[in-house]
Parts: structure tokens; C-alpha cells; sequence
């Protein structure tokens, strides 16, 4: 309890200094940041216009700690501006539409990747040197050196335009209404396999990596030869007793890894057209829509810090001495 | 190699003989990543895509900007890898981006380093307060999603080869910050620093002439690993059009790829050449790294090694992994 305690304390104050970044980007610009932001276009803007954009940004002639707190009070109102390029929804409406698929998303490649890529690093250092050994980790390197935008791409032509497979864009069939229809779900389904399946071929190599790297280490324990010398079956040994104390590193390692393999979610959300934070904060970039930019950062790192939460949780389930702290 | 200029201020009571340093123990690693036979690839695949970027004009003269022929153009005897939407010879923007890819691959990995070792080792060596807190700040810039938060700040700053540079630096530090902390917290506690201590060094000759030798093969590997993530961020955010656009790089190639829209025309020479390439880097680079690890990890050097005493023999398979020690 003291542990996942101090665990969301941390996050609390991950998500305050992703808020304080959001609040400090604007006023690093050199200058009259709303000017900044508007570059040449401003001169063609009335004194009006600029100043709507500078109201829109929480911008005034305040001192800055005065627009320090009335940032963050509105923010925990729930009021992160309107976004512009989606006039007249506020920020807040924009990134509760992208906020499921992100989470749909993340997770669902999250846990393919980390089953998949855990077996293989597991039976790939049980079977040091064997072809399964000598072939699979190294094609998972291979694949995953791509840009993660280049393999979106190839699965695109390939299996969504050559083969017809897959849908290629969106997250549902448009003509679809939106509810808990079989046919409704299905259609998300079929628009999740190709996202989902490039996140997984690009993460997969780090969960390999750390397995087989955990296990090797792992199987040199006198506890292995022990368990060898006593008769266990050979899937009892690599289950119950190597890989039991493999993952727990691995487990560990989890959250490091986990604010830069859902923040690449980005890329494939993007070529996916899927309407995830990611795709979304693209087209804010593209439109300049620096409140709803700002907003959707922040959207994609609540997402971060619940998803890391949830393992922090899961933690004290894998590993009784956090429980007994 | 030249001798280290003796201390200039004498050690009460220490004899002033200038210490010998090994070189052939300091740069062990070296010798090990060239017998290692993927990180020999690798190195062979980083230093051919150098020169390819270094003798650019020599390899394809003239401006790779330059409009040449009918846009989306096949590849043939003219322009081998074909011509992009723009009207550009893709042979040369190809060559030409290896210039711009590398130079903020290594630049990003220079000056991360450069920040993730003071940060790591100032937090490891001085401990208490200090260190808890540059702590904090390293698990923060680690769990704020990384590319979100890149693409926010170039959405901000004025794209150019410098700022790309300077915003994935600052992204992208943290993890080997936490490396370099944790081996200076066990190097710390070793006798040399003990010694040095008590001989009265100042704390700036402990950390720089005592600690820092003795993780160089780790600040190189985070080098290395960094240069991968500077050379895949970069290429990310030009496709999200968000760096220089003007410059020739391999991201900048496939976001004139994409807005051409050369996929949904078939034209695949536009797109394979340049992914291919940074994928070819950065899996030279990662490559080399593995030949690092087996420095950091000997187990896994002790495992080639015995591979290597036993190749011919039949061998029943062996869990544990056993050393074999080599006389010196």
C-alpha cells in the first residue's frame, strides 16, 4: 500500500510538471509569444484577432505567477481553452474523443507485445544457440530498426491496398453508428488488427531483448541446476523457477519504457489515420492550434501515467516482498 | 599513445612517480567489439554510411534540390533509384540525406551524453539531497511521453539542424543518466576513490580523473544508443514535417514521399531507399552496441567464447554458463 502510495505521489507530480511545461512553452518564445506564434501571418491580423489569440492562450499583462495559478486553476476546472482549428469545442471535448481509441490502442498492443516478445526471449535463452535462438531475436531487431511510420506505411500498401485485407484509415467503419452493435465492435476489431499489429512488431525487440538478457542471467542461479538435478520437468524449470525470477526485473523495467513506446503510438496513429491523442496532436501541429496542442500532450500524458499506474499495481501482485514493504 | 601529465601539486608523503597508465586494459573494448562478429558488421555498415554522407558530392555531384526529370519517374538507366514527386533524382537525395540524418544522430548523441554523464555523475557521486532530486528529474523526463513531447516543442521552436538537435538532447538524456548514477554510486564506494579522498583530492579531480575512465565503455554504448534514437526521432519528426524542410535528410525525403502521396501510386522507390537506410543504421549502430554489451556483461562474452573452445565437439546442452578463463 505505502509502495503503490508513493507511486502515485510520483505521478502527481509528473502530471503538475508536464502542466508547468505546458504553461512555461508559450512564454519561452522571444517576444510577444502570440505574435511569435502567429509569425508572418500576424501582420496581416487586426489588433482584435491577436488579441482574441493572446486571451486564448491564457496570455496577459499579469505578473506571471497571477497567470501561473489561473492556468492551473482552470485546468482542474476542466477548462483547457477552445480549440480553434474545432471552433467552438473546447479542448477538453476534442481530447475525450481520442482518448479511448489511444487507450484501446496502447494497451491492447502493450499486452500482445509483452506476452509474444517474453516467450520468445524466454525460449530463446532456454534454447540458447538453437535456430529458434540464432533466428527470432535478431529478425525482431531487424524489423524494429524501421521507422515505425515506414512498417504503418508497408502494412498499408501491402495488406490494406495490394491485399484488401484491412481497412487502411479510421477506427470503425464511418457508416457504423457508434454503440455496443456486434456489428459495431467487429468493425473495430477489424480496424485495430493493422495499428495494433505494427506497434507490436516495433516494440517487440525490447521485451525480447531484456528477457532473454534476464533469463540467461537467470539460469546460471544454483537453484536451476538444483531444480535440474531433482528431475523437475523441463517446462516446470523454465516456467515456475527461470522465468518466474526472470521477469521480475523485466517488470520492473516496465515503466521506464512506457512513456517512449506509447508516445511512438504517435507515428502509427498518424499514418493509420486512426483518431487516437496522437493523430490528433498531429493535425493540432499542421492546424497550430496551440491550446488544443498543449492539451493534447497533457491527455497523452495522463494516459501514460494511468497505464504506468496500473502496472505499478500489478507489481505488488508479481513480486509479494513490494506487498510485505 | 602519450604518458598523462604527472600531478602537479605532491601528496604529502605519496611518492611522486607519475602513475602508467594501461592503454591496452583501458581500451579493451575496443579490441573486443572488432572480434565480436556482428558489431564487426555493424561498424563496417556505420563508417561506409559516413563516407557515403562525408564524399556526397563525389558520389552524386551537383544539387540534390535540383529539378531533373518527370516527377515519380521509375527507377532506370538514368536515375537508378528513379525520380521523387518533386521532380528530385532520388539517388542523390538519398546520398545527400545521409549528411543531415547522421550529423543530428551523432550531434543529439554528443550532447546527451554530455548532459546524461555531469547530471549522472554529479547525482551518484554527491548523493543526499542533490541526488534525489536530479533523481526525480530523470524518472520525470521518463515517464512525460517522449515523442509528444518532442513534437510539442518543435511545434514551438524554429525548426533547424540546431534546435532538432538541442530538443532531442533534452528528451532523450534520462535513461543513460540512471546508468551512469547507479555505476558512479558502486564506484564510489571502491578504495582508489577512498584513496583519492584521503589523499586529499578535490572533489572535480575524483569524479573527472578517478571515476570517468573507468565508465567509458559505458558512455560510449549509451553514445551509440543514442545516436539510434537521434537518427530514428529526427526522421519521425521531419515525416511530421517539422524540421528544416529545406535540408535533405532520409525523414525529409519520405515526407515529400508521403505528401506526393508516391504509395498510393505505386511509386515504392521513393519510400524503400530512405527507411531503408536509417533501418540500416541503425541497426550498424545497435549492432555494435551488442559487442558493447558483451563488455558490461561478461557472461554473454564468457557464452561466445565457449562456443568457440567447443566448436567441432558434440556437446550435451549446458544451463549454467561457465567461464572460461583465458591466460593473460
Amino acid at each position: 500500500m505505502k509502495y503503490v502510495l508513493r507511486r502515485l505521489g510520483f505521478y502527481l507530480i509528473a502530471f503538475w510538471a508536464a502542466l508547468t511545461l505546458d504553461f512555461i512553452l508559450p512564454r519561452l518564445l522571444p517576444g510577444d509569444p502570440a505574435a511569435a506564434i502567429l509569425g508572418p501571418i500576424g501582420s496581416r491580423m487586426t489588433e482584435a484577432q491577436i488579441n482574441a489569440l493572446r486571451q486564448a492562450l491564457g496570455l496577459s499583462d499579469a505578473p506571471l505567477w497571477e497567470q501561473y495559478i489561473q492556468f492551473v486553476t482552470h485546468v482542474f476546472q476542466g477548462d483547457l481553452g477552445v480549440s480553434y482549428s474545432a471552433f467552438p469545442a473546447p479542448v477538453t471535448q476534442v481530447i475525450a474523443t481520442g482518448f479511448g481509441w489511444t487507450l484501446l490502442l496502447g494497451l491492447s498492443s502493450l499486452t500482445v507485445s509483452v506476452i509474444v516478445g517474453h516467450l520468445i526471449g524466454i525460449y530463446g535463452a532456454w534454447r540458447r544457440g538453437s535456430a529458434f535462438d540464432v533466428v527470432m531475436p535478431p529478425l525482431f531487431n531487424f524489423i524494429g530498426a524501421f521507422p515505425s511510420f515506414f512498417l504503418a506505411l508497408g502494412a498499408v500498401y501491402f495488406l490494406g491496398l495490394q491485399f484488401k485485407w484491412f481497412p487502411i484509415a479510421h477506427a470503425a467503419e464511418d457508416s457504423l453508428t457508434p454503440g455496443l452493435t456486434p456489428e459495431y465492435l467487429l468493425s473495430v476489431l477489424h480496424h485495430l488488427v493493422l495499428p495494433m499489429s505494427v506497434a507490436v512488431l516495433v516494440n517487440l525487440q525490447v521485451w525480447i531483448q531484456t528477457m532473454r538478457n534476464n533469463m540467461i542471467s537467470v539460469l546460471a542461479e544454483d537453484y536451476i541446476t538444483m531444480s535440474e538435478a531433482k528431475g523437475l520437468t523441463q517446462n516446470r524449470i523454465m516456467f515456475g523457477y527461470a522465468a518466474r525470477n526472470a521477469i521480475l526485473p523485466s517488470v520492473t523495467g516496465f515503466g521506464i519504457f512506457l512513456g517512449s513506446i506509447l508516445g511512438g503510438q504517435v507515428l502509427i496513429e498518424q499514418v493509420f489515420a486512426y483518431p487516437g491523442l496522437g493523430y490528433l496532436l498531429v493535425r493540432a501541429v499542421g492546424a497550430r492550434d496551440y491550446p488544443l496542442m498543449g492539451g493534447l500532450f497533457l491527455g497523452i500524458t495522463v494516459g501514460v501515467l494511468l497505464i504506468n499506474f496500473v502496472v505499478d499495481i500489478l507489481y505488488t501482485r508479481v513480486d509479494p516482498r513490494v506487498r510485505a514493504e | 599513445m602519450a604518458e598523462q601529465p604527472a600531478p602537479t601539486q605532491p601528496i604529502l608523503g605519496a611518492p611522486q612517480k607519475p602513475q602508467r597508465v594501461d592503454w591496452r586494459r583501458r581500451f579493451q573494448w575496443a579490441s573486443i567489439i572488432i572480434s565480436h562478429p556482428q558489431a564487426r558488421i555493424g561498424l563496417f555498415i556505420v563508417v561506409a554510411l559516413i563516407l557515403m554522407g562525408v564524399f556526397a558530392p563525389l558520389i552524386a555531384p551537383g544539387d540534390p534540390n535540383e529539378f531533373v526529370g518527370m516527377p515519380n519517374q521509375k527507377p532506370g538507366d538514368e536515375f537508378i533509384l528513379g525520380v521523387d514527386p518533386l521532380g528530385r533524382n532520388e539517388f542523390a537525395l538519398v546520398v545527400w540525406g545521409a549528411r543531415v540524418s547522421l550529423a543530428i544522430g551523432f550531434g543529439t548523441a554528443a550532447l546527451g551524453m554530455l548532459i546524461a554523464t555531469t547530471v549522472g555523475m554529479i547525482a551518484g557521486y554527491f548523493g543526499g539531497l542533490l541526488d534525489d532530486i536530479l533523481v526525480l528529474i530523470m524518472n520525470l523526463f521518463l515517464v512525460i511521453p517522449g515523442l509528444p513531447l518532442l513534437i510539442l516543442l518543435a511545434a514551438y521552436l524554429r525548426p533547424s539542424t540546431a534546435t532538432v538537435i538541442f530538443t532531442l538532447a533534452i528528451t532523450g538524456w534520462a535513461f543513460n543518466a540512471r546508468i551512469i548514477r547507479a555505476v558512479t554510486l558502486s564506484l564510489r564506494e571502491k578504495d582508489y576513490v577512498a584513496a583519492a579522498i584521503v589523499a586529499g583530492e578535490d572533489n572535480l579531480t575524483i569524479i573527472f580523473r578517478q571515476i570517468l575512465p573507468n565508465m567509458i565503455n559505458l558512455i560510449v554504448g549509451g553514445f551509440i544508443g543514442m545516436s539510434i534514437y537521434g537518427i530514428a526521432s529526427s526522421t519521425a519528426l521531419a515525416f511530421l514535417g517539422l524540421t528544416n524542410m529545406e535540408d535533405v535528410s532520409w525523414g525529409t525525403n519520405l515526407f515529400y514521399a508521403q505528401n506526393g502521396n508516391s504509395l498510393l501510386l505505386g511509386a515504392w522507390w521513393v519510400f524503400v531507399p530512405s527507411g531503408f537506410l536509417v533501418a540500416l543504421s541503425a541497426l550498424g549502430l545497435a549492432w555494435i552496441n551488442f559487442g558493447m554489451d558483451e563488455i558490461t556483461n561478461p557472461r554473454l562474452r564468457a557464452e561466445r567464447e565457449l562456443r568457440k573452445a567447443l566448436k567441432g565437439t558434440k556437446l550435451e546442452r549446458v544451463r549454467a554458463t561457465p567461464v572460461i578463463r583465458r591466460g593473460h
